[in-house]
C-alpha cells in the first residue's frame, strides 16, 4: 500500500513553512535541513530495467544514500509490479567490481587487451580523427554501427548524421529475424517486441522450442504461469524437457530440424479434417486452395519418420489446437535462427495460427497499439553516397532490416565496396554473430574499432578504443515507446551516480558528434531538454514521467471483434496463404520440408538457450545473478551420457567437428533430453580477462557455432547446425 | 492466535530464482549464502518425465529442533505467527542449529552467527508480503495465517492437494508445495 | 532415473554438510578421555576413602592429566565456534531442552571437581612441586583427614563424570536431522568410550613406569625424563592388572553398544539403514572396520588378556590402540553423521 513517500511529505513540509511566510534566510535554512534529511531514509526512484530488451517499468530504492534494491513498478504493463530475477539483481550491475571504468585506448595488438586509460577528450578525438580519415579515404558508407536496444538511438542518429547507411543490430539476422519475415510475408506485418501474444487468454497455447520460464521475458512468463493456472491445454514441441514441457498436457520430443514437417501435418490434419476456421479463412485469406494442394503429401504418417513424433500424436494435438481455435496461440517464438529455412518455419508457424483464426483474435496474437511521440527536429540526414553493404543486389530479397553478417562479410571482402571502421554499441559481437574466427579476421581488417559497453566483454577486447557506459541505473535514455496491448511511455532516468569515469550514451553520441562537426544535429543542451520537448509534443512533461515512470494512454482495441482494423499489408491485401510473392521470387510459395543435414557419427547436436537468471553474455559478472548461476552445464541424455562413462557433475570440454575445443562445462546426465543433441545455456565461457567473475567459468557454446545456414530468403544464421563429441576431463 | 505459513504452487513455479534475488537484495543477505533457493526433482525418462520444481527456505516449523538445541536461547520462536528467529546478539556460531535442521536451511553467516529467511518479519509486521513472495512472476507464492479460515492460505489449503517436506522427520513445516 | 539439483550452495552445508571437524571430534575423545579420569578416580575414592597417601595412578596422575587433557578439549571447543568473542553468553542463560547448555555448565562443575580431586594427592603425583610449595601438602593432608570430604570429592567426580561421558552423546542423540545419530545408544557408548580410553590411558602410564625388567625399552627414555623433572618414586605396579582388566571390560561393554548402536539403525527406517551403511561398507567403512573395531578395540581386548595371563609382557601397544581407537571413533561419528541425511536425493 503506497504511503506518502518521505520525500513528498517532507517537500510538502518545505513548501507549506514558505508558503506559510517563513521566508528569508530562516526558511531557506529549514528547507535546507529538511532535504538533507530527506536524502537519508527511503527514496524510491521510477526507471525502466535494462537487464534484456523487454524495459520493464521499475521502482529502485536508494537506502541513506546507498542503491537498495528494485522492484516493479505496478503501474507498467509489461512487469505489473514485478521484475524477473535479472531485473531484481540488477543492482548488481551498479555494484560489479568487474565493470568498465575509464576511456580505454589500446596500447598493443588488437585482442591482447592491454590498455592505457584516457581522458573523454582524448578517446573520442581519436575516434574522431579516425572517422574523419575514413570518411574522407573511403566516404562515411565505410564506417558502420553495430548498435542494440533504445541505448543506440543516439548513436544511430549520429551515425545517419555522419552519413553512414550501414548500421544493423543482431537482433534480426541472428534472432528474430526470420520470424517477423515469415509472418511478414503472411499477414504483411511483424511480430514485433514485445510479442503481440495474447498468452494470458490463450486456451490452447503451442510452444515450439520456446522455453517459457527459462527464457524470462518477463510478461510472457507472467502469462504463461496465468494460462497454466486457468488450465489451459498446452503443447510443447522440443527436444528438450523444458520447464515450460513439464506443465504442458502434451510433449512432443521432437527430431532437430524437423519442426516443418510437424507443422505441415499438423496444417494437413486441420485442413483435411475441416477444423480451420471457414469465416475467419474466407474472410480474409487468399489463395487457400494452392495452399490446401501444397499440403496432399504431409501427411502425420508422412511426419513420422521424419520427426520421430507418432500419428496419433500429430492429429491429437492438432485437433487439441482446433478445439479451442481461435483462442488458440503458436507462439512465433523469439530466437529463431535455427536451421537456415528459418523463415519458411516461421511462415508456417503463421499459416498455422491463420488457419486456427488467431491472428487478431483474442487468445491469439492481439493488434498492438502504441504512443506517438514527435521527434525533436533536426536538419536531415545526409544522403548516404552509396546504399547499405549487407545485402548486395538484395541476394536476400526478403531482409527487412540490416545484416550484421553481411556488413562483416564486406568487411573481409571489400565488396560491393570495403568497410574500414566498426562502432559497437552495446552487443558482444563475437558471442552474437556465428563464427567468431570470421569476426576476428574481420576486426584485423578494419583501422578503426570503437566498443562502447558497460563491462569490459570479448568485443571490447578487441577494439581500439573502448568507453565505458554507465549502467542504466545512473543515466537517462531515450523514451521508451512500446507497441503492446495498451499504449504507454516509459522512462529510463537516472537512480543513482555513475561511481567512476562512465557516461550515458546520450552524452557520447552528442559529444562524439560535436568532434565530428556535426552540432547542428544535437540542438539540445542536454537530454532533460530532449526529452522535455518531446513530451510536451505529446502533451505531457518529463516531471510528470519522472514522478509516475509510466504514462499510460487512452486503451484502443486490440481484437478483430472489438474493433481492431483486421489489415494485412501484403500483395494481395490479404492473409497470403500461398504467397505469390515467394513465388515471382522463385521461392516455395507455400513451405516445403527438406531433412536437416545428419552429423558426424557419434557427435552431437549443440543445442543451445537461455536460463531466467542471466541476459547473454552480459549478466556472469553480476554478483547477485553470478551468485545464482556461476557456470553453466551441458545436458546429456542420461543413457549416452552412461555410454560415455560420464555422470552428472564430471567436467567434460566439448570438441566441434571442425576442432574448436571448448572450455571445460559441468556435464548434466538427465533424461530431460534427446539422446542425439546436448543443450547448454548461451553466455558462458568468458575469455575476457577483465571478466575476473566469470573468466573460463563454463562453456561458451558461441565459440562452437563455428558453421551456420544462411535462410535464403533475408540472410538470416542457422546456428543449430553444429555438432560435437564430449571428451572428459578426468 | 496467528500461524503464518507459505503455500507455493508447484505448477506455476518455473524455478527462475527470481524469489533468491528477492531476499537477497530485500535483506542484504551476503554473496555466495542464500536464505531460499530452487530444486528440481525429476523421476521417471525419457521421453516423459516428471519434474518438480520448488522453492524452498526455513521451514519456520512448529516443532523447530534449532530452537530445542540452542544453548544459548538464540534461536527462538517469535511471539507473533510462529516465526522461528535468530538474535544475533545471543548467538555464538555453535552450529548445533544447522546440524539440528533436517532441511539444511542455515548458514553461518560470514559476521558469526546463524541466519536463515526470516519470513521477512519486518515486512509482514508492516501489512506486506515477504520479498519472496511480492516479487514472484508467476505469482506461486502465497504468505498468510493458517489460522485465519478465510485466507488465501487456508482457502489454497482447504482445495488443492498439496505436501509438505520430511512430513515424516516429525517438525511440522510450515509451507506447503501445491501439486 | 532419479535427478535432484538445487542451487544453494551455502558453505559448510552443500555439498554435503561439513560443519564439525576436527575440532569437535578432538573435543569429544578429550572430553570422554576425561570423563573416564573422572569416574575412575572417583570410585577409587569412594571404594577405598584413603587416608593416607597411595601412589594410585588413577587418583594421582589420573586427575592431573584430566585437567590438562581438558582445557585442551576445550580449546578445541572455542576454535569451532564461529563467534569466539561472544563464547561468555553461554553463562548467560540455562537452556534445558539443549544438551550442548547442559554441557557447557557441567564443564564449569567438571574443573573444581577435577582440581579437589587432583588436590587429594598433588603432593603423591609431583613430589618436587609440593616440595616448593608445601602449601600442597598441607591442603592434601586436610582432604584426606576427612572422609566425608574424600567421599564427596569422589562422588562429585564419578557424578559429573558421568554427565561429561554421557551428555556429548545425547547431544548428538538429539539431532535427529542425522540418522547416524539418531539413537539413544550414543550417550552409553560415549561414556564407555570414554572408560575404556581412560582406563587405557591409566595403564600405558603405569606401564611406563613398571620396574626395569618389564619395563620396554622406550620406557626407560621417557621415564628418566619424567623421573628427573618430578623426582618421584615409581606407581604403584601392582594395579596394572586391575586396570588391564577393567579397561577390558569397558571394552567388552564398549563393543556390545556399537553393535547395538548399529543393529538399531539397520532395523529402523531407510534413511537410518543408509546411515549405519556408511560405517559397514560405505565410505567409512575402512576406518570404522579397522581403525575402531579392529585395532581399537578387539586387538587390544586380545593383547590385554594375553598379558592378564602372562603370556606376554605389558606393554604400551594397548594403551596406544585404545587410544587411537577412542579418536577414530569419534572422528567416524562426527564426519560419518554429517554425512548421513534425511533427504534421499542426498544419499
Amino acid at each position: 500500500m503506497p504511503d506518502l513517500s518521505r520525500r513528498r511529505f517532507l517537500k510538502i513540509t518545505a513548501s507549506a513553512l514558505a508558503a506559510a511566510g517563513v521566508a528569508g534566510k530562516l526558511g531557506g535554512a529549514v528547507v535546507d535541513r529538511v532535504e538533507k534529511v530527506a536524502r537519508s531514509g527511503i527514496r524510491k526512484i521510477p526507471t525502466l530495467c535494462d537487464l534484456c530488451f523487454w524495459k520493464c517499468g521499475a521502482i529502485a530504492y536508494v537506502r541513506d544514500g546507498q542503491l537498495w534494491k528494485i522492484e516493479g513498478n505496478p503501474a507498467d504493463p509489461l512487469s505489473r509490479g514485478r521484475l524477473c530475477p535479472r531485473g531484481t539483481g540488477g543492482v548488481g550491475a551498479h555494484y560489479d567490481p568487474d565493470r568498465l571504468r575509464a576511456p580505454l585506448i589500446r596500447v598493443s595488438q588488437r585482442g591482447e587487451e592491454k590498455w592505457q586509460e584516457v581522458t573523454w577528450d582524448e578517446a573520442l578525438d581519436y575516434i574522431a580523427q579516425r572517422m574523419q580519415r575514413i570518411k574522407a579515404e573511403h566516404g562515411p558508407e565505410s564506417m558502420a554501427l553495430f548498435a542494440h536496444g533504445i541505448g543506440g538511438n543516439f548513436f544511430r542518429h549520429t551515425f545517419k548524421a555522419y552519413g553512414s547507411p550501414n548500421i544493423a543490430a543482431p537482433s534480426f539476422a541472428q534472432c528474430r529475424g526470420p520470424r517477423d519475415v515469415g509472418f511478414n510475408l503472411t499477414f504483411g506485418d511483424e511480430v514485433g517486441s514485445p510479442e503481440r501474444t495474447d498468452i494470458a487468454n490463450a486456451d490452447c497455447l503451442v510452444l515450439i522450442g520456446t522455453h517459457l520460464g527459462e527464457n524470462m521475458h518477463n510478461t510472457q512468463v507472467q502469462e504463461f504461469a496465468t494460462a497454466v493456472g486457468r488450465g489451459a491445454s498446452i503443447i510443447v514441441v522440443d527436444p528438450r524437457f523444458s520447464v515450460a514441457a513439464s506443465k504442458a498436457k502434451y510433449y512432443l520430443p521432437i527430431k532437430p530440424g524437423t519442426d516443418l514437417a510437424l507443422l505441415l501435418a499438423w496444417m494437413h490434419v486441420i485442413v483435411k479434417e475441416g477444423l480451420y476456421d471457414r469465416d475467419y479463412v474466407a474472410k480474409y485469406g487468399f489463395g487457400f486452395e494452392q495452399f490446401a494442394a501444397a499440403l496432399e503429401t504431409a501427411t502425420p504418417e508422412w511426419a513420422f519418420p521424419e520427426t520421430g513424433i507418432d500419428p496419433e500424436t500429430i492429429r491429437a494435438t492438432a485437433r487439441e489446437m482446433a478445439r479451442y481455435r481461435p483462442a488458440t496461440l503458436v507462439h512465433p517464438g523469439r530466437h529463431v535462427n535455427w536451421y537456415g529455412n528459418d523463415a519458411q518455419r516461421s511462415r508456417a508457424v503463421a499459416l498455422l495460427n491463420a488457419l486456427l483464426g488467431s491472428w487478431g483474435r483474442r487468445g491469439g496474437m492481439y493488434v498492438p497499439v502504441g504512443f506517438d511521440v514527435p521527434g525533436y527536429p533536426h536538419p536531415p540526414y545526409p544522403k548516404p553516397g552509396r546504399g547499405p553493404v549487407d545485402n548486395p543486389g538484395k541476394k536476400y530479397p526478403f531482409a527487412s532490416e540490416a545484416l550484421t553478417t553481411g556488413i562483416r562479410d564486406a568487411t573481409l571482402t571489400g565488396q560491393p565496396y570495403p568497410i574500414k571502421g566498426w562502432f559497437v554499441y552495446a552487443t558482444n559481437l563475437l558471442n552474437s554473430l556465428p563464427d567468431q574466427a570470421a569476426t576476428i579476421r574481420a576486426l584485423q581488417q578494419l583501422d578503426l574499432v570503437v566498443v562502447v559497453d558497460v563491462i569490459p566483454s570479448e568485443i571490447a577486447g578487441w577494439a581500439d578504443v573502448v568507453l565505458p557506459e554507465s549502467v542504466y541505473l545512473e543515466r537517462y535514455d531515450d523514451l521508451s515507446t512500446n507497441l503492446f496491448r495498451e499504449p504507454f511511455l516509459g522512462l529510463r532516468q537516472p537512480v543513482v551516480e555513475s561511481p567512476q569515469d562512465q557516461k550515458p550514451n546520450w552524452w557520447i553520441a552528442r559529444r562524439l558528434a560535436g568532434k565530428l562537426g556535426l552540432e547542428a544535429f544535437f540542438p539540445w543542451k542536454d537530454i532533460e531538454e530532449y526529452l522535455e520537448y518531446r513530451l510536451k509534443a505529446a502533451g505531457h512533461s518529463l516531471a510528470e514521467i519522472k514522478r509516475e515512470g509510466i504514462i499510460p494512454g487512452a486503451p484502443k482495441p486490440i481484437y478483430f471483434e472489438d474493433g481492431a482494423p483486421a489489415e494485412f499489408g501484403t500483395p494481395s491485401g490479404k492473409i497470403e496463404f500461398y504467397s505469390t510473392q515467394l513465388q515471382k521470387a522463385g521461392f516455395d510459395p507455400v513451405p516445403r520440408y527438406t531433412p536437416p543435414e545428419a552429423g558426424p557419427p557419434g557427435a552431437f547436436r549443440l543445442l543451445f538457450g537461455r536460463a531466467p537468471v542471466h541476459s547473454f553474455s552480459r549478466t556472469q559478472t553480476n554478483p547477485i545473478l553470478a551468485d545464482l548461476m556461476s557456470e553453466n552445464a551441458v545436458w546429456v541424455n542420461a543413457v549416452a551420457a552412461r555410454r560415455l562413462g560420464l555422470k552428472s557433475g564430471d567436467y567434460v570440454r566439448l570438441r566441434h567437428q571442425d576442432g574448436v575445443i571448448s572450455n571445460r562445462v559441468r556435464v548434466k546426465a538427465t533424461e530431460r533430453i534427446r539422446p542425439d543433441c546436448v543443450y547448454m545455456v548461451h553466455g558462458f565461457g568468458h575469455t575476457s580477462r577483465g571478466l575476473r567473475r566469470a573468466y573460463l567459468k563454463g562453456a561458451s557454446d558461441a565459440q562452437m557455432m563455428s558453421r551456420y545456414r544462411t535462410d535464403p530468403l533475408m540472410g538470416g544464421t542457422g546456428m543449430n547446425v553444429n555438432f560435437v563429441t564430449l571428451e572428459s576431463e578426468a | 492466535m496467528a500461524r503464518y505459513v507459505m503455500v507455493i504452487d508447484t505448477r506455476r513455479c518455473v524455478g527462475c530464482q527470481d524469489c533468491v534475488a528477492a531476499c537477497k537484495t530485500e535483506n542484504g543477505v551476503p554473496e555466495s549464502y542464500t536464505r531460499d533457493w530452487i530444486t528440481e526433482t525429476v523421476d521417471g525418462e525419457f521421453p516423459a518425465p516428471r519434474l518438480e520444481i520448488r522453492s524452498e527456505r526455513c521451514n519456520h516449523c512448529e516443532n523447530p529442533p534449532c530452537v530445542s538445541c540452542c544453548p544459548t536461547g538464540a534461536s527462538h520462536v517469535h511471539d507473533r505467527g510462529g516465526v522461528v528467529l535468530v538474535d544475533r546478539a545471543k548467538c555464538i556460531g555453535c552450529k548445533a542449529c544447522l546440524a539440528a535442521c533436517p532441511y539444511d536451511a542455515r548458514f553461518i553467516h560470514p559476521d558469526g552467527y546463524a541466519d536463515k529467511c526470516t519470513f521477512c518479519i519486518h515486512r509482514v509486521e508492516r501489512g506486506l508480503d515477504p520479498a519472496c513472495v511480492s516479487v514472484c512472476p508467476t505469482h506461486c507464492m502465497h504468505f498468510g495465517d493458517r489460522d485465519d479460515p478465510f485466507s488465501e492460505v487456508s482457502r489454497l489449503l482447504a482445495s488443492r492437494p498439496h505436501h509438505t517436506l520430511l512430513p515424516e522427520a516429525g517438525t511440522g513445516p510450515c509451507i506447503a508445495y501445491l501439486t | 532415473m532419479f535427478e535432484f539439483t538445487t542451487t544453494r550452495h551455502n558453505l559448510l552445508v552443500d555439498p554435503a554438510l561439513h560443519l564439525w571437524g576436527w575440532q569437535v571430534a578432538v573435543y569429544l575423545f578429550l572430553g570422554g578421555l576425561v570423563a573416564g579420569l573422572m569416574i575412575i578416580s572417583g570410585v577409587r575414592l569412594v571404594v577405598m576413602r584413603p587416608k593416607e597417601r597411595h601412589s594410585l595412578v588413577c587418583c594421582t596422575i589420573g586427575p592431573l592429566i584430566g585437567l590438562v587433557l581438558l582445557s585442551l578439549g576445550m580449546f578445541a571447543l572455542f576454535l569451532d565456534l564461529e563467534d569466539k568473542p561472544h563464547v561468555w553468553r553461554l553463562y548467560l542463560t540455562f537452556q534445558i531442552t539443549s544438551p550442548m547448555s547442559w554441557g557447557s555448565w557441567i564443564l564449569l562443575l567438571v574443573y573444581p571437581a577435577l582440581l579437589a580431586n587432583a588436590l587429594a594427592h598433588l603432593p603423591e603425583a609431583i613430589p618436587a612441586l609440593s616440595r616448593r610449595f608445601p602449601v600442597l601438602v598441607t591442603w592434601s593432608d586436610f582432604i584426606l583427614a576427612r572422609t566425608r570430604l574424600v567421599l564427596a570429592i569422589g562422588f562429585t567426580n564419578l557424578v559429573v563424570g558421568v554427565g561429561l561421558g554421557i551428555y556429548t552423546g545425547i547431544l548428538l542423540g538429539t539431532l535427529g536431522a542425522r540418522p547416524l545419530w539418531s539413537s539413544s545408544l550414543l550417550g552409553p557408548l560415549f561414556l564407555f568410550s570414554g572408560l575404556s580410553t581412560a582406563a587405557a590411558l591409566l595403564h600405558g602410564i603405569l606401564v611406563l613406569t613398571l620396574p626395569d625388567e618389564e619395563r620396554p625399552e622406550f620406557a626407560d627414555f621417557l621415564l628418566s625424563t619424567v623421573a628427573r623433572w618430578s623426582q618421584s618414586r615409581p606407581l604403584d605396579p601392582r594395579v596394572v592388572p586391575t586396570l588391564a582388566r577393567a579397561d577390558n571390560s569397558f571394552l567388552t561393554i564398549e563393543l556390545t553398544l556399537l553393535g547395538l548402536f548399529l543393529i538399531g539403525l539397520l532395523t529402523s527406517t531407510e534413511a537410518h539403514q543408509h546411515a549405519a551403511r556408511l560405517l559397514l561398507g560405505g565410505p567409512y567403512a575402512a576406518t570404522f572396520w579397522v581403525f575402531v573395531v579392529g585395532l581399537g578395540i578387539t586387538i587390544p581386548l586380545l593383547l590385554q588378556l594375553l598379558e592378564l595371563r602372562h603370556t606376554i609382557r605389558h606393554s604400551l601397544v594397548p594403551a596406544v590402540l585404545v587410544l587411537g581407537g577412542g579418536l577414530a571413533l569419534r572422528f567416524v561419528l562426527v564426519f560419518a553423521g554429517q554425512a548421513s541425511h534425511w533427504v534421499v536425493a542426498l544419499r
